[in-house]
């Protein structure tokens, strides 16, 4: 069950939101934390370790999980919950949407298994999260895209009040953001790497891609801007029009989400709302219940890494 | 009457219960084989569950190998979705599947996926794997038999995890009120889930009394037990009043390769390369013991 992600090399760090969580813990007594059997799956095991007196492990009852997370909240506590992206979106929405988005409760919902990231077919591939949460209002998304943005935003959510959806990458996560000059900050863009021709806005783990696939595309002297776009909502609508209005980029928003619901449109939207008009595509997975199988070859057929995003940007240039 | 082609309505003589152990060492040995393929997963669950599939496959179903969606069959639901390299061991053994495309089990394009969905493998009903659905598509296809005035029966297999589910239980109370007695569920107490033992996950002592006080016909068995578990299947399929059967079934985790029992955080097993050749060892010299 457990999916490691192709690091394209990178260093990779072991658990960083569990051991996130635990600094945020020390900082604030408040913070408790909650999962529905899969502690060890979203690296909380690291909490339930080192706080054990603060943790409750809820057993596979994701339902029961969030409404009590709700109750913490109501009594002044910020509970950390974790499940799989598929079982919070899918099985507990209701339960998010109107006993925590509802009332605004700070809760933080944390999962695993972000889109195509698991080879085990639809029943654990979350395609449509992005799609769902974004309906709820109230709700801050998050999507970051390795192991120091994770860090990073654990810790912003923390100091955050309100209710909040992260997708979580687990295990031995890559970490490549800290060759920049990064800082994660809620609800903001931030430019890795400028370029002339191509402006990708990217999230989660694509950013990873999109960083891999400008230093190749370099070779073909196709010159790249990488976007970050770790806060899904509320976006950096300002950000995000800024950067696209530079004239004759092509737009390509990278996400591991379904093209339908995710960045991609949040993007059309936003700039269409503004009267931006770039040439935009979209690097995204198709509408459809994805195969099982394993994650390289996945990423592969869907479109997800690295060859297949310089493929298709160079045939939209050349188009 | 029923279209019967593999049936045997009473309890297993001994000479059936020697074969039913043939089984269910046949089925342990298919589940190490597709382990072997992918090096790790959910192997300690099958071996734990060959028992039950042994019986359920060769002494309790009605259904023909070769036409796996005969309309007079009895369906088996895994809901259970990770259970998926029992089920295709099942299968093999049965005969629905072919021995050696165990050799594809979890690679790309393979017919036998690690998580158990319909569109990919015949004989796999219900796409399980999102835990605690089988048993509320069961109560609906029980009343869809009752519809066509079919008299074959549904069994759906669940976990002892999914009964942390409120849909299971909201199942539960679905098919005693619709007194769905063709409807037959068989859980797994494994005493295991992901993060630990069920009984610090979330309690569902005690089990057999809850099952009742919810209007079921329940027993519980050593599901281990080759000759209980036919006298369980028996006395569920053949209670006559109106009301839907539970076999809770107690199993031990990794059974028949003591190296495995006795192996720690055994929900989704590492097994060393070396390692499956001497299970599949001791799994044939026991076997050629008995
Ligand atoms: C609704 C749902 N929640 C969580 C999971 C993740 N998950 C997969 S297996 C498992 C353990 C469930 O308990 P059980 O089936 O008894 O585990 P086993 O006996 O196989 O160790 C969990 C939590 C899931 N598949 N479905
Ligand atoms: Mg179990």
């Amino acid at each position: 069950m457990i999916a490691s992600l192709d690091a394209g090399g990178a260093p990779t760090v072991d658990a960083p939101f569990g051991h996130a969580l635990n600094d945020a813990a020390r900082a604030n007594a408040n913070i408790v934390a909650l999962t529905a059997d899969l502690s060890k799956y979203t690296d909380l095991h690291v909490f339930a370790n080192a706080n054990p007196s603060r943790f409750y492990q809820m057993g596979m009852a994701e339902q029961v999980m969030l409404s009590a997370a709700a109750g913490l909240a109501r009594e002044g506590f910020t509970p950390f919950a974790t499940t799989y992206a598929v079982f919070a979106s899918r099985r507990a929405y209701d339960f998010i949407c109107m006993a925590i988005a509802e009332e605004s409760l700070d809760v933080k919902i944390v999962c695993a298994l972000p889109g195509l990231t698991t080879g085990y077919g639809p029943s654990h591939q979350s395609t449509e999260d992005l799609a769902i949460f974004r309906g709820m209002p109230n709700l801050t998304i998050i999507d970051p895209c390795d192991a120091t943005d994770i860090q990073m935003a654990t810790r912003a959510i923390a100091a955050h009040r309100g209710p909040v959806y992260m997708r979580l990458l687990r295990g031995k996560v890559p970490d490549v953001l800290r060759e920049y000059d990064y800082q994660f900050e809620l609800g903001r863009v931030k430019l890795l790497r400028d370029g002339a021709d191509v402006l990708f806005i990217a999230t989660g783990l694509m950013t990873m891609r999109a960083l891999q696939a400008a230093e190749q595309l370099r070779a073909d002297s196709i010159d790249c801007a990488v976007l970050h776009a770790p806060t899904i909502k509320p976006l950096d609508v300002d950000g995000i029009r800024e950067a696209a209005s530079k004239t004759g980029r092509l737009v390509v928003v990278a996400e591991n989400h379904s093209r339908i619901g995710g960045l991609g449109e949040a993007v059309a939207a936003e700039l269409m709302r503004a009267d931006i008009h770039p040439r935009f595509r979209q690097i995204a997975l198709p509408d459809e219940f994805l195969d099982a199988g394993a994650l390289p070859t996945l990423h592969e057929r869907y479109g997800l890494s690295v060859d297949a995003v310089v493929t298709r940007v160079k045939k939209w240039l050349e188009a | 009457m029923r279209d019967v082609d593999i049936k045997q309505t009473n309890a297993a003589g001994a000479a059936d219960t020697v074969s039913l152990k043939q089984r269910a060492y046949r089925i342990r040995r298919h589940a190490l084989r597709m382990g072997e393929v992918q090096g790790q997963g959910y192997i300690a669950q099958a071996l734990g569950f060959a028992d039950v599939l042994a019986v359920c496959y060769f002494h309790a179903l009605t259904y023909r190998a070769g036409d796996p969606e005969w309309e007079g069959r009895d369906r088996l639901y895994l809901s259970i979705g990770h259970y998926a390299i029992a089920l295709y061991a099942a299968l093999i053994e049965a005969g629905v599947l072919p021995e050696d495309e165990l050799e594809t089990y979890g690679g790309d394009d393979s017919r036998l996926p690690m998580s158990g969905m319909a569109a990919y493998t015949p004989g796999m009903e219900i796409t399980g794997g999102s835990l605690g659905h089988g048993l509320g598509i069961a109560v609906g296809a029980a009343l869809g038999l009752k519809r066509k005035q079919s008299t074959s029966l549904i069994y759906n297999l669940l976990s002892d995890g999914e009964l942390g589910e409120g849909s299971t239980w909201e199942a539960v109370m679905s098919a005693a009120h619709h007194r769905l007695d063709n409807l037959i569920a068989v859980v797994d107490f494994n005493n295991q889930q992901a993060d630990g033992p069920s009984q610090d996950m979330l309690c569902a002592e005690p089990l057999e009394d809850k099952w009742r006080a919810f209007g079921w016909h329940a027993q519980r068995v050593n599901g281990n037990d080759i000759d209980a578990l036919t006298c369980a299947f028996d006395t569920a399929r053949n209670h006559d009043r109106a009301r839907p059967r539970a076999i809770i079934c107690d199993t031990r985790m990794g059974k028949g390769v003591p190296f495995l029992e006795s192996r720690e955080r055994n929900h989704f097993l590492r097994v060393d390369a070396h390692e499956w050749a001497q299970a599949i060892d001791i799994l044939d010299r026991a076997n050629a013991q008995s």
